[in-house]
């Protein structure tokens, strides 16, 4: 009927009161809610998570209506929980929430895009070429004009739209060149977190890995990946799910923003409460976790570990010496290397803690055959004899059956009780030295000293044993960590122990006071309550660990201070108990059914990996600028004349031992050294290895500012490089890019301060490495801004992926809600058409061809017992063996033409030597066969076309995702440790779960062997679980949690035990203080660089959501009592610099900040309301604009059991909190928004 | 030309105004709305609105019972025209400068507000021009109006509308001599009338005075 008439009719209706005339039912027409309800409505809903940058791993609903995307909420489907424990949901956050903006914004990347002048110098070029793609190419390389004339305009502007067939055929003609010209070791790829996205991370490196392209780490990169978990426990980071915080008894939030930066999982830290779960945070700043604690610890920023150790003391002392707590004795006796025997050597003239004795160490090797070098020994209590206990490294190669941690005698196979001191059976007391650090002076005396000696010389109890004829004197671990704690002991006697908490010296809850500034009563109250709650409960205390306290220099010292406090209380491997380090890695649960896909392992091995932080240190320069010395990081008792030379030497000789990878490899091109070996009927690898050693062959690593070394072609997709982990931001867009930059301070060269003994120097600097730049997107990113070319690929919500997380045992899928809008495509399909391009392209200048690769020893491999000591083939000191003392060598074999085909087919190396992972084969033919008839057949190979068939490799690979596979591994595993591990997985070995199952809901995982928790009705997934109840060991020297680091490298420099390390001197300010007059106010602030809450990254930082619930643009956090000394009020502009660069951003001025220190949420998007800097005349820039990584060469450590390389697990880390920064107000006048126009420069 | 505006455009004008205005109630119902900024921005429009419509409502009501009520009624009351005609330039003159610094308020924010400027559409500015000029002929009628106090000008006027109200020929023939600023006022105000169902002005018919007598709870019936 008509409104109208309807109108007229209004006296005419039907009306009835009720509720005494409060209320009228009428009889009005309803057809108006039809809209109402047609706004609500969708004609479809998908299930999706967010992707790369986000590591919660939520379950999504996206609403599809008229085939746009609506709106998304939080699914509530997940499994229940058992009864006891709180269910999953809601799992999800604003953010995530916020996301399907971005599907149709004006951010988004509809086209493909490319740099104006490149496009027409390319159809020039190919024009003069007889079309020609890669001579074409070539001309433009060879001409220094044209190539800097796209290069210096990078991040300026100047992009137009392209078709897909000409930018795949710029990209494939780029490729091919630098393979024929270089080496394919000079085209590298950058992506992180492949657990996010797995088959899109899996595109990429895939299509790299065939052609003989480099990927690059990221965990390390990020300085999310913590080297003190693969140096405790030969594991990469293996954590406890959220749902087990609700088991815990005691908490100890430590340096985790968990409400603000682990939202889905928050709500189990309430719940925990609510059972009366004691928490305790820890962080400087008053931040959003702090609401949780019931007390709050405060210690200044980067002095975690000083406030850690004086926790450790307490509950030694409290539960190892004055009382011994039985279930901590009886663990730490199992489970830790505390009894295992460490030498004690003499250097001038003072004892000083060495290697962990061996079974070589004595007359036949005490029996054992297989590498009695790796096998470290303690003493049985019950027999008081020396002996050679199973489990040690040296038991998990070629000695099937012994390699497990049930004390028990390898001689014998008798059980046995693992001595952990040898007071009261000692044959000596002996003074060995500690070295000291906390008295080290800081540069701005911002961090405060606790003057001591350097050395702490304090009592041991030694037993003396005969090694090669010679008295040696013998100490548990144990006793030196009660010794390096400083705890006094009765017997014992000697300097430098307390004899009460009061007193200071190290490492007391009073000498902490002076530097963390936290009251050593409260840390006396915590460390008894962490404990005692340990001891109730057999181990459930647990430390929720964050980031913020692993981005400092000395980040092993904050995080082992932290991880021995739990390994003290036997609280690693117990549910509700253990280490929770959430950053950045999260769990690529189904790994091994993936790495054979990711790395094109079923068609060449091995792959080229490649560390991130030590390639971006040596290629963009930044070591030129270096300005610690080796000497400022030495340990006192270290032999400084050992450590000549500057870091970056420290990393070439890591390299070429056979330590860290290599990228580029070799000064020539290793397509053209297997032809030059086969002309000269050698060895490839002997050629190679020759030359080397005549020196007239070199290591890229030797020379990187070398043309000839050079990065030639990178990718980067699923990341924002440039915009946001890019740490020395500024020296990448100087020397990688070779365009407008913010670099402030000369090199070491202009300034007279070269101090390397490895590495080439060329007075003038390179700028712009990089040919090409190409960046897979859906949105305009600060990394595409500084791109070449642009591809635009589908959202999280327009393609079909796998997901899955550390913070929950389920694995999810990104679904395709819609087609990928306008012109983007999935990442998959986008690395496919360029596979299909490069294989059309390659027949005219590419055949097969062979090549030389080379690869770091490797963890988990045989390679790991490679080096017990030292020894450099380069100074002769031993022979050059690939593989033993330096990288190893083979020969790979590519068909170039045949990439497509190979890209999207499973390779025929799977049946040839079946699957595997982390030291652990088995035979995979089943799963091959049943991936033939489930994704069809090609020639013989099951096919992979499309992303969901890339998947279901993936999900039937893997033993996570296919029962039999998980039995299959754990039998494979049961033959190396001797014990039967498959009940862990037989009763689910019939499940099969696939890409639709996950669709369907989302799935809980299979317990494998990859990990080391499990999966059961019974317990929730906590890391260490299996070590502990199934006495698998940890993949350390000793088998077990190793807290004494006996790595000569690491007893350098002062880390064989852990001690509390100051911040280190970055000298960033002194020149620039006075940059803007002496009469500017200007102030010193500790650069810190925390999570955001209005953003994931910088994804959802340029949001119009998150913009506009948070100020709109780049803002820093400064305390109100250092805004008031530079008359700084909230939202006045800042400008902050250093050295390295400078950024303008907002002032938030708050309380919740400590003097001394500036919060800058990490990767603030600069295209957003960024105005320009008048210091770099540049535009404001992002927080890594401020900052310039550091490299640590303990962290180079190779071939040495668990210290040995793995790519994302062990290697340098980018480390950034130790900045310091100049700040000055700015003055409305000094905002220059730079709108002018570009035209002229970038057209 | 004479006849055409003021016999043959009046009927035009009224039949948009009032078919147009039932169409879009029956048919677009969603934009029937007074299109607020309150949301956007509050200052200065509570009272550039208050006195906006404090004056427009008065000057209206002045209107119709001025040009509708049929002259016998006067005459009967023993209103005489002059009384009339002081009363309604006096009136009106208040009720028109209220309405103008409504307007000039309304006006002025919404040039010069940012989120209202980018939230207004051609229509919405129009409307607010239309009335300023409408209601500055209006005000520039009474200097002319007070030259003849007697009010015989008014009865042409009077004479006018009823007649047109009422179907009757020659309407156009009573006004055919008045001053031209008086025709300008009329044709516009014709004009108005032709371009309200168009406008956000159709919230005038909207007035929710229901609302202050209805029981709390209204339920509507389903339909059947």
């Amino acid at each position: 009927m008509s409104y109208f008439i309807d109108r007229m009719m209004y006296f005419a209706q039907d009306r009835e009161k009720f509720s005494g005339n409060h209320g009228i039912t009428t009889g009005e027409n309803r057809a108006w809610e039809q809209a109402y309800r047609g706004r609500w409505a969708h004609d479809k809903i998908v299930r999706s998570t967010h992707g790369v940058n986000c590591t919660g791993s939520c379950s999504w609903k996206i609403y599809v209506k008229n085939g746009l995307i609506t709106w998304e909420t939080q699914q509530t489907d997940y499994p229940r929980t058992r009864p006891d424990l709180p269910n999953h949901e809601p799992r999800g956050c604003s953010r995530g929430a916020s996301y399907s903006w971005y599907i149709y914004s004006a951010n988004r990347l509809k086209y493909p895009m490319i740099r104006k002048r490149l496009l027409i110098m390319w159809r020039d070029m190919k024009a003069q070429n007889n079309d020609d793609p890669v001579e074409a190419w070539k001309a433009i390389q060879k001409d220094p004009i044209l190539r800097s004339s796209y290069q210096h305009v990078r991040g300026q502007g100047g992009f137009v739209r392209a078709e897909w067939d000409e930018v795949n055929e710029i990209i494939a003609a780029s490729n091919i060149y630098t393979i024929k010209e270089y080496g394919p070791d000079r085209i590298i790829g950058f992506s992180p977190i492949p657990a996010m996205s797995m088959t899109s991370y899996a595109a990429g490196s895939r299509y790299l890995s065939l052609i003989g392209g480099v990927a690059m780490s990221f965990y390390d990169w990020y300085c999310d990946l913590p080297p003190s978990s693969p140096q405790t426990w030969g594991e990469q980071t293996d954590v406890p799910e959220s749902a087990d915080w609700y088991n815990s008894g005691f908490i100890m939030m430590w340096g985790s923003n968990v409400p603000q930066t682990r939202t889905p999982d928050a709500h189990f830290m309430t719940e925990a409460r609510y059972r009366g779960t004691q928490v305790v945070t820890v962080t400087p700043d008053y931040s959003e976790a702090s609401k949780f604690s019931d007390i709050w610890l405060n210690p200044k920023q980067g002095t975690d570990a000083a406030m850690g150790m004086a926790m450790g003391h307490v509950i030694l002392k409290e539960f190892h010496i004055d009382n011994v707590c039985e279930y901590f004795d009886n663990y730490c006796r199992t489970y830790t290397d505390m009894p295992f025997l460490v030498k004690l050597e003499k250097v001038d003239g003072r004892y000083v803690a060495g290697r962990f004795i061996r079974a070589s160490d004595f007359d036949k090797s005490m029996g054992e055959k297989e590498n009695p070098e790796w096998k470290t020994l303690c003493i049985d209590e019950n027999t008081g004899n020396v002996i050679v206990p199973t489990g040690s490294i040296g038991f998990r190669w070629g000695n099937d059956g012994k390699w497990n941690i049930e004390p028990t005698d390898s001689k014998t196979g008798k059980s046995v009780k693992p001595q952990k001191t040898l007071l009261g059976s000692h044959d000596d007391i002996l003074e060995v030295g500690f070295p000291y650090f906390g008295g080290l002076d800081h540069e701005h005396g911002y961090f405060e000293a606790n003057a001591q000696e350097e050395v702490l010389d304090r009592s041991l109890p030694v037993k003396y044993l005969e090694i090669d004829g010679e008295k040696t004197a013998v100490v548990t671990v144990f006793d030196m960590l009660c010794a390096n704690y400083g705890i006094s002991r009765d017997g014992l006697g000697g300097k430098h122990v307390a004899s009460s908490y009061d007193d200071n010296i190290p490492y007391t809850p009073k000498w902490q006071e002076s530097i963390t500034g936290v009251d050593a009563e409260k840390v006396i109250q915590v460390a008894r309550a962490f404990a005692a709650n340990a001891e109730k409960t057999e181990g459930k205390s647990m430390i929720i660990i964050g980031a913020a306290m692993n981005h400092w220099y000395h980040m092993d010292m904050n995080y082992r201070a932290a991880i021995n406090m739990l390994v003290f209380c036997g609280c690693v491997g117990q549910s509700g108990g253990g280490w929770s380090h959430y950053v950045g890695q999260e769990k690529l649960r189904p790994q091994t059914g993936w790495l054979p896909l990711a790395f094109a392992l079923d068609w060449t091995r091995p792959p080229r990996q490649q560390n991130s932080t030590s390639f971006f240190y040596a290629h963009t320069d930044q070591w030129r600028y270096e300005t610690l010395g080796v000497d400022q990081i030495l340990s006192p008792l270290a032999d400084k004349e050992k450590w000549k030379g500057s870091l970056i030497d420290c990393n070439i000789r890591a390299e070429r031992m056979g330590w860290l990878p290599s990228a580029p490899q070799l000064e020539e091109n290793p397509l053209e050294l297997v032809k030059e070996a086969e002309k000269l009927d050698k060895d490839p690898v002997d050629y190679v290895v020759d030359r080397l050693k005549d020196g007239d062959l070199r290591m890229s690593c030797e020379d990187p500012d070398n043309p000839k070394n050079w990065p030639r072609n990178m990718f980067v997709w699923r990341s924002n490089l440039l915009g946001s982990s890019g740490k020395g931001h500024e020296y990448f867009l100087k020397h990688f890019l070779g365009t407008q930059h913010g670099v402030q301070g000369k090199d070491l060269g202009e300034e007279g301060k070269r101090d390397s003994a490895e590495v080439v120097w060329h007075d003038e600097a390179p700028e712009g490495k990089l040919d090409l730049i190409v960046t897979l997107d859906f949105r305009m990113s600060s990394t595409c801004v500084y791109s070449d070319i642009v591809l635009p690929t589908a959202s999280w919500y327009e393609k079909n992926d796998l997901n899955t997380s550390d913070m929950h045992p389920f694995i999810h899928p990104l679904s395709k809600a819609i087609d990928p809008v306008w012109q983007s495509r999935s990442d998959w399909e986008i690395y496919k058409g360029l596979a299909k391009k490069f294989s059309e392209l390659a027949p005219n200048y590419l055949g097969v061809e062979k090549e030389i690769v080379m690869a770091p020893i490797q963890h988990d491999t045989p390679g790991e017992l490679a080096q017990p000591d030292v020894k450099e083939w380069r100074k002769g000191e031993c022979d050059a063996i690939p593989g033993k003392t330096m990288p190893t060598m083979k020969v790979v074999e590519r068909d170039y033409p045949a990439t497509y085909e190979r890209f999207t087919s499973l390779g025929p190396l799977l049946e040839k030597l079946g699957n595997g992972g982390k030291g652990i084969g088995w035979n995979t033919d089943e799963e091959v066969e049943f991936l033939k008839q489930l994704n069809g057949e090609k020639d013989g190979r099951a096919k992979i076309v499309t992303d969901i068939d890339a998947c279901e490799v993936v999900l039937s690979l893997a033993p996570e995702t296919n029962g039999e596979v998980a039995v299959k591994s754990w039998a494979a595993l049961s033959k190396i440790t001797g014990k039967d591990h498959t009940h862990l997985a037989l009763p689910k070995q019939d499940e099969k779960i696939r890409f639709r199952d996950i669709q369907a809901q989302p799935r809980k995982i299979i317990s494998s062997p990859t990990w080391s928790g499990i999966e059961s009705e019974h317990v929730c997934y906590n890391a260490g679980y299996t070590n502990v109840h199934e006495f698998i060991p940890w993949r350390t020297v000793t088998g077990r949690q190793q807290l004494y680091q006996d790595h000569p490298w690491m007893i350098d420099f002062g880390e064989g035990l852990v001690s509390y390390r100051p911040p280190i001197n970055t000298n960033t300010v002194q020149n620039m203080i006075d940059k803007h007059g002496e009469e500017t106010p200007t102030i010193l602030l500790n650069f810190i660089t925390p999570h955001q809450k209005w953003g994931i990254h910088s994804t959802y930082s340029d949001n119009l959501h998150m913009l506009t619930l948070s100020r709109g643009g780049p803002i820093v956090w400064v305390s109100e009592t250092d805004a008031k000394k530079i008359d700084v009020k909230d939202n006045d502009w800042l400008e902050v610099f250093n050295t390295n660069g400078a950024i303008v951003a907002r002032a938030v001025v708050s309380q919740r900040v400590n003097e001394g220190m500036m919060l800058m949420y990490h990767a603030q998007e600069k295209i957003v309301n960024t105005p320009g800097s008048k210091i770099t005349n540049a535009r404001g820039g992002i927080h890594n604009s401020v900052t310039r990584a550091t490299i640590k060469p303990t962290h180079m450590i190779g071939g040495y059991a668990q210290l040995s390389y793995g790519f994302n697990y062990y290697g340098t880390v980018g480390s950034n909190r130790d900045e310091f920064v100049v700040v000055r107000r700015m003055a409305d006048e000094d905002i220059d928004w730079m709108q002018e126009s570009r035209e002229e420069e970038t057209a | 030309m004479n006849f055409f505006l003021f016999q043959i455009f009046p009927y035009i004008a009224i039949a948009f105004f009032i078919l147009g205005s039932i169409l879009r109630f029956d048919r677009d119902p969603y934009s029937w709305r007074s299109k607020s900024s309150q949301f956007l921005r509050r200052k200065q429009l509570i009272i550039g609105s208050v006195l906006f419509h404090l004056g427009i409502l008065v000057i209206l009501a002045g209107h119709v019972v001025g040009l509708l009520t049929p002259i016998v009624v006067f005459d009967t009351l023993g209103i005489s025209h002059g009384a009339k005609q002081i009363l309604a330039i006096v009136a009106g003159g208040f009720a028109g400068i209220f309405c103008f610094i409504g307007l000039i308020l309304l006006i002025h924010r919404r040039l010069f507000d940012e989120r209202i400027r980018a939230n207004t559409s051609f229509a919405d500015m129009m409307v607010l021009l239309l009335l300023l000029a409408q209601l500055i002929q209006g005000m520039m009628t009474i200097p002319i109006s007070m030259q003849h106090l007697d009010g015989h000008e008014m009865v042409k006027f009077m004479n006018w509308a009823q007649h047109i109200a009422t179907f009757r020929g020659g309407a156009s023939e009573y006004i055919s001599d008045v001053h031209w600023v008086f025709k300008s006022h009329l044709t516009l105000g014709m004009f108005i009338l032709l371009v309200f169902p168009f406008t956000r002005l159709v919230h005038a018919f909207s007035a929710p005075v229901g609302f202050l007598f209805r029981p709390y709870q209204v339920v509507r019936k389903r339909e059947v």
